[in-house]
């Protein structure tokens, strides 16, 4: 939470417009007045923002903010009280075709058994068509679309391996490989990053971009750590208490916004090249107790680090 | 080949039509218990199918009590008990054991009841040995057409839904976002589940029944890393496990204590323990090799990385 890597990357003003008009204009996902109440309790409140075909688009939130539950509305495994979920699928001039978009989900938690015998490959080949009655027939155009798969995502040292036995980033990249094989418009990704390594993370968002930019994926990928996204991010949704602020990184990544969005005073530092929320100093008692929100944070000279 | 087969097996096997039920009806009780049982371990749900078979020990005494074969007490009870364990909550994880706990109780209360009556009433049948322990011998010819259409309908269901079953097996999570119907798939395997139980019921009886379910599954899956492969493996241990328990019981009549014969269903379990052990011996051996040239000076290392095993049988 306290290791921020680089700022946000200077956005090229004319470009982003585009991209938000384009979102506006024809979203992919378009998200609205969503609130969600679970155990008696209101865990999201009047969530609203969009998602254009293409983009890249990053889902802050610290522990508790209500990320998961976001992205199990969007799936429809989460029934939302009030508000909708529209998934539209464009084509390639922005207009919709009038056809639910395709959605890929990478979940935050998963655990396969290590006897269980399934090959990585296997995994991603039930990507193609797990819906489908009957065993698979050996074809050589499913191993080809497995290869290549395997290829994109650098999973084919591991392919012949057991799903169980392969660490925890091993597993990662099969399961975004088993979400790309069926070739979504939207990939939905549930903190990839929280159980890697700096390195490890730093790779697995490379390669998010670069499939997302060769094959017009969008990628809305949760996070409670934004420092790894913020050279890739078109967009940014951030949630805290339930609330969530969306836009572009400059526009929301800003002490007043987040500010109403906590419902206290944070600031926003710029600190080598990495991005710091913080609380100011004197208000850390504050937020030591507070629930659910800026919780997780540490002591870094005397400012309360808040993400 | 014929001349070996008579040496080795003792005089009227072939020729006997008890044999010939019990090889037919055993093969297709393993073939379907492997098919089945694969998802029931991988699924974490092999305590279900325990229970299932425990409860067909109620539903074989009273198929006794009012005069009807075995396998359609073993039947009508282990389906009752499965739909009971589907509306109880199978589909939670926490529910499940739960939901099993509860049901075999019942079940098993009921079947303290009807034994206790059947040997009331019926007291030289031997109903409780023939439920618990299986007596494949005495399986009458009328009831091997019906075994065989139940082990098809079992098969049927688990080969048409092989695919969504993987993959709600490995992640139920992946599974429903990909919209696949979770609960509709559990509620269908749990009726090839119960189909299975009890023709293993029938062969082996219901105590031991989960032994020819979950046993060569599980020795499968140490030999192969693939999932239909491992079934068909597991597939092929049953049937082996069956067929030679038949044949050992069948000479076991002309060991001591001599003219009594050993129960096949005692062979059949010790059959499928031995192949679970042997099952572990390929990979323990090539770990060895592989921790030999590790070890070797002056070797590159060629040890997959830590915590990563060769796919086995690939
Ligand atoms: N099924 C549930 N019942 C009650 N509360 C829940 C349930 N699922 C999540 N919550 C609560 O909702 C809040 C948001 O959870 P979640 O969406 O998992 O947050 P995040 O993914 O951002 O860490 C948490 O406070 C969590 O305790
Ligand atoms: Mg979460």
């Amino acid at each position: 939470m306290t290791e921020p890597s680089e700022q946000a990357k200077p956005a090229d003003a004319a470009l982003m417009a585009a991209d938000a008009a384009r979102a506006a204009e024809a979203p992919l996902l378009a998200v609205e007045g969503v609130s969600v109440r679970l155990g008696g309790r209101e865990v999201l409140h009047d969530v609203s923002f969009a998602v254009g075909a293409g983009q890249f688009t990053g889902l802050i939130g610290s522990n508790g903010a209500g990320k998961t539950t976001l992205l199990r509305v969007i799936l429809g495994l989460t029934a939302a009280d009030s508000g909708t979920v529209r998934l539209a699928a464009a084509n390639g001039a922005g207009h919709h075709t009038g056809q639910r978009a395709r959605v890929g989900y990478v979940p935050q938690k998963f655990a396969f058994d290590s006897d269980m015998p399934m090959r990585a490959r296997d995994l991603v080949a039930l990507g193609i068509d797990a819906q489908r009655l009957g065993i698979a027939l050996p074809s050589r155009r499913r191993r080809e679309r497995v290869e290549q798969m395997l290829a994109a995502v650098d999973a084919l040292a591991f392919a012949d391996t057991r799903i169980g036995s392969l660490s925890g980033g091993e597993q990662q990249r099969v399961l975004i490989a088993h979400a790309l094989i069926s070739r979504p418009q939207l990939l939905l990704l549930d903190e990839p990053l929280a159980n890697l390594d700096l390195a490890s993370a730093q790779g697995v968002v490379a390669l998010l971009a670069r499939i997302c930019a060769e094959q017009g994926i969008a990628v809305l990928i949760s996070a409670h750590e934004m420092n790894p996204l913020l050279p890739v991010l078109d967009r940014i949704v951030y949630l805290a208490h339930g609330r969530a602020a969306s836009g572009t990184t400059q526009e929301v990544v800003r002490a007043d916004v987040l500010s109403r969005l906590y419902g206290r005073h944070v600031d926003v530092l710029h600190v080598h090249g990495r991005v710091l929320v913080v609380a100011g100093a004197g208000d850390d008692s504050d937020l030591e107790g507070h629930e659910g929100g800026v919780s997780g944070g540490s002591h870094s000279g005397g400012a309360e680090v808040v993400l | 080949m014929k001349a070996v087969a008579h040496a080795l097996l003792e005089p009227g096997f072939f020729s006997s039509s008890q044999v010939h039920v019990a090889v037919a009806v055993g093969a297709a009780a393993a073939v379907v218990a492997a098919a089945v049982g694969s998802f029931a371990v991988l699924r974490g749900q092999s305590f279900a199918g325990e229970a299932l078979g425990d409860i067909g020990a109620t539903g074989g005494a009273g198929a006794f009590l009012v005069g009807v074969g075995p396998l359609w007490g073993f039947l009508a009870m282990g389906s009752a008990a499965a739909a009971v364990m589907e509306l109880v909550g199978i589909q939670r994880a926490r529910g499940r054991d739960l939901a099993t706990g509860i049901v075999l109780a019942v079940g098993l209360g009921l079947a303290a009841l009807f034994f206790s009556l059947d040997a009331t009433y019926h007291p030289t049948t031997g109903a409780t040995q023939t439920i618990l322990f299986g007596s494949i011998f005495a399986v009458p010819g009328s009831t091997v057409a019906p075994a065989i259409a139940l082990g098809a309908l079992a098969l049927a269901i688990v080969v048409a839904l092989h695919r969504p079953l993987l993959l709600v097996s490995a992640s139920p999570e992946l599974a429903a976002a990909r919209g696949l119907p979770v609960r509709a798939l559990g509620a269908a395997y749990l009726l090839a589940l119960a189909v299975s139980v009890a023709l293993a019921a029938l062969t082996i009886g219901t105590i031991l029944s989960t032994a020819l379910l979950v046993g060569p599954p599980a020795a499968a899956m140490r030999l192969s890393a693939r999932p239909v492969r491992a079934m068909v493996i597991a597939a092929l241990l049953g049937v082996g496990a069956v067929w030679l328990g038949i044949a050992l019981s069948w000479d076991s009549f002309y060991w001591p204590p001599s003219g009594h014969g050993w129960p096949v269903s005692f062979f059949v379990v010790a059959l499928v323990v031995v192949f679970y052990g042997l099952a572990a011996l390929p990979r323990a051996w090539r770990s060895r090799r592989c921790g030999q040239r590790h070890g070797a000076p002056g070797q590159p290392p060629t040890m997959p990385a830590r915590g990563r095993r060769p796919a086995v049988g690939g």
